[in-house]
């Protein structure tokens, strides 16, 4: 029998943000948390200032530099002016406005997207917006999270409200259990082979079934942070024990008596189980495997055991030419096999990639190996300052270095190379992150996306590798 | 924001077609971190003869008095007129705060590019659509009467011309809820503001249930 008060977990997000209805079917949405960054933000604060306006709601906010800080040497500061001043602006607006920044030289500092879940800033139920598109990140806590613009994080700041319009329901369930070396990473890259990186346009996806349940948080989050690659602003997945378990007893979750007032709360931030969707995708998790994207999108990914695909073989013109610009930008020929394929560089790191899990994965597989002579360059970065300090004294720097990676201080990195750290034209990188987009990690630079494990081998034996097969 | 409700000022008749907001605001000045200042570098490429760098002391630069913003009967013009698909290219914000930054106040052509247009109006800019042939009368006015003068009306949604110009009077059409805003000086932030009680409400009944957040 269906139900007409049946809610998908969206639509409870939703509702319960309403501030008021407009009649242009446009809703006020009110704005839980928002975090902030050097790079979206400048030109909201001056904003603020010339309308004469203060923050609504200054503990909502909590900001940090993380695109254009230096991963090494940090002691020394910021040599590129450019981004020296886009650092400097924002301490001085956070100074200025008085809201919570942790400095570059704060332990607590690192790429929003990590920081904020560490620091229990992101709690589920709430809505959280940020002036950057992987936003979608923090939706793995059953909360309502997404990017926005500039004049929208100025919008926020003044008001704590959005003027938004709601987006149609999708869920994407994958059933069953993932094979052993498989990971969240392979999940969410198999997906958007799946669905194409317009497949989720219009719509807020939910990620449910049993392998997403089974996954810690930080795998939830690596699913939920590329929502946006498959064209969604937002992805989430329901509420349960191992979301309130991560959450509890950090810095910012409610504490004592407030903690069960809001554990039961929060349970009931799930799907109802008739609840309606606007269009449902169905994986089966056993059929899941290793993935390396092979193009400059990150729908463009195929199996580890598979060949790189021939656009002689794709029907539609404009996808067929889509592939063959790919393949000659990436530098690669159809039917080779991508385990073939030499890597020059690794990056592991990024806000998909660079949580205490992933450092984890990575150094048991560089465990007691070296780096490939064939490997210019092997980064670790991790996501924030305290995971930095975890892994230390988990002995995984050590781990890291005797294997003849480096090991960095927190920030984006390679991610995007707004800092030193980028690719020089050709080179091929096996990276963690979750663009793939020509020039992304530096001009004429080659990304090849995958999972920490996937980055770890692919430096220890210098090309691509199945790590079930290590 | 500035409220707009009629203003009397000089056009400057800005004669190509397809202007994008990099000929508005070239991308080497979108480096910087304010909203503000970016007037003096307004149509960079072609208000002045040498290559235009962020940092530059603009007042000691060599100007092209060919380009109409240069020419001394111009100056002081708070209306654009302009030729078809006005703003088409990238989506920069940076547009249409540099146009504001210079002064401008409303642009009048016979077609925009959807985000500028867009984008005019969180900055209490009016961009105002005519029939072609109107704004073509409205280029002839300008060119051929030295300080011709339009009195932009946006109560009555009427243009006419300035005293002692040859009359004119046209009515343009506007959507109702933009109308409001610029009449009002309401940006989207002020529009919300009204609605401050509101927030206020949302805030004072959601502390009951979810205290943590408050
Ligand atoms: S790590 Fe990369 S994707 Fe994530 S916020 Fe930084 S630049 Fe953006």
């Amino acid at each position: 029998m269906s139900n007409d008060n049946a809610q998908t977990l969206y639509d409870k997000l939703w509702n319960s943000h309403i501030v008021r209805e407009n009649e242009n079917g446009t809703s006020l949405l009110y704005i839980d948390r928002q975090l902030i960054h050097e790079v979206t933000s400048p030109q909201a604060f001056e904003g603020l200032r010339i309308a004469h306006r203060k923050p609504w709601k200054l503990s909502a906010n909590l900001a940090t530099p993380d695109h254009n800080v230096p991963t090494n040497h940090r002691a020394k500061g910021i040599i590129d002016p450019v981004s020296k001043l886009q650092v400097d602006t924002l301490d001085q607006n956070c100074d200025y406005f008085n809201i919570t920044e942790f400095k570059m030289d704060d332990i607590r500092q690192g790429i929003v997207h990590v920081i904020s879940p560490e620091q229990g800033a992101t709690l589920p139920a709430m809505t959280l917006v940020c002036g950057d598109s992987h936003t979608s990140t923090h939706g793995a806590f059953g909360t309502l999270a997404f990017g926005i613009g500039t004049s929208e994080v100025e919008h926020v700041l003044a008001t704590q409200c959005l003027i938004q319009k709601k987006s149609k329901n999708m869920l994407i369930q994958v059933d069953g259990c993932l094979n052993p070396g498989v990971t969240a990473k392979d999940v969410i890259l198999t997906i958007i082979g799946e669905i194409g990186t317009a497949g989720g346009t219009g719509y807020a996806i939910e990620f449910a079934g049993e392998a997403i349940r089974s996954l810690s948080m930080e795998g939830r989050m690596t699913i939920s942070n590329m929502a946006i690659e498959a064209g969604a602003r937002a992805g989430m997945i329901a509420v349960d024990d191992t979301t309130i378990n991560y959450v509890k007893n950090r810095p910012y979750s409610p504490k004592a008596e407030v903690w069960d007032q809001a554990v039961a709360y929060w349970q009931n931030f799930y799907s109802d189980a008739d609840a309606h969707f606007d269009k449902v995708v169905t994986l089966r998790a056993e059929e899941i495997k290793p993935q390396v994207s092979w193009g400059t999108s990150p729908e463009m990914t195929m199996a580890i055991d598979e060949m790189i695909p021939d656009p002689a073989a794709e029907s539609d013109p404009v996808k067929q030419a889509g592939m063959q610009a790919a393949l000659n930008y990436m530098g690669l020929t159809a039917g080779t096999a991508i385990n073939a394929v030499t890597v020059d560089v690794v990056f592991i790191g990024s806000c998909t990639n660079s949580r205490i899990e992933d450092m984890r994965a990575a150094a048991a597989i560089a465990k007691g190996k070296q780096v490939a002579d064939n490997i210019k360059q092997a980064l670790v970065v991790p996501g924030s300052g305290l995971i930095k300090q975890q892994a230390e004294q988990e002995g995984l720097d050590k781990i890291f270095i005797e294997a003849g990676f480096e090991w960095r201080d927190p920030g984006c990195s390679m991610c995007l190379a707004m800092n030193a750290d980028r690719l020089e034209a050709g080179e091929r990188c096996a990276s963690t992150s979750n663009r793939n987009f020509e020039g992304r990690q530096g001009q004429g630079g080659r990304t090849h996306l995958v999972s920490p494990a996937m980055a770890a081998a692919a430096a220890i034996k210098g090309h691509f590798v199945n790590i079930n097969e290590l | 924001m500035e409220k707009l409700t009629k203003i009397t000022a000089i056009s400057l008749p800005l004669d190509r077609a397809n202007v994008d907001t990099d000929a508005i605001i070239p991308k080497q000045f979108l480096k910087s971190i304010k909203r503000s200042g970016f007037g003096p570098n307004l149509f960079d490429e072609w208000r002045y003869l040498d290559q235009g760098e962020p940092g530059m002391d603009n007042t000691k630069r060599p100007l092209n008095y060919d380009f109409v913003l240069n020419q001394p009967r111009y100056q002081g013009a708070e209306i654009l007129l302009a030729r078809d698909n006005f703003g088409c290219g990238s989506s920069r914000e940076h547009a249409p705060w540099a146009l504001e930054d210079f002064g401008i106040r409303v642009i009048i052509a016979p077609g925009f590019a959807d985000i500028f247009y867009n984008n005019c109006f969180k900055n209490g800019l009016l961009p105002i659509v005519l029939e072609e042939k109107i704004v073509d009368h409205l280029f002839d006015l300008t060119q051929s009467n030295e300080g011709f003068q339009l009195i932009i009306d946006l109560e009555k949604q009427k243009i006419q011309s300035g005293i002692g110009f040859p009359a004119v009077d046209i009515d343009f059409e506007l959507d109702e809820f933009r109308r409001h805003c610029l009449l009002e000086g309401l940006d989207e932030i002020g529009l919300t503001m009204a609605h401050a009680n509101d927030i206020r409400a949302y805030e004072k009944s959601k502390k009951e249930v979810t205290p943590w957040l408050y």
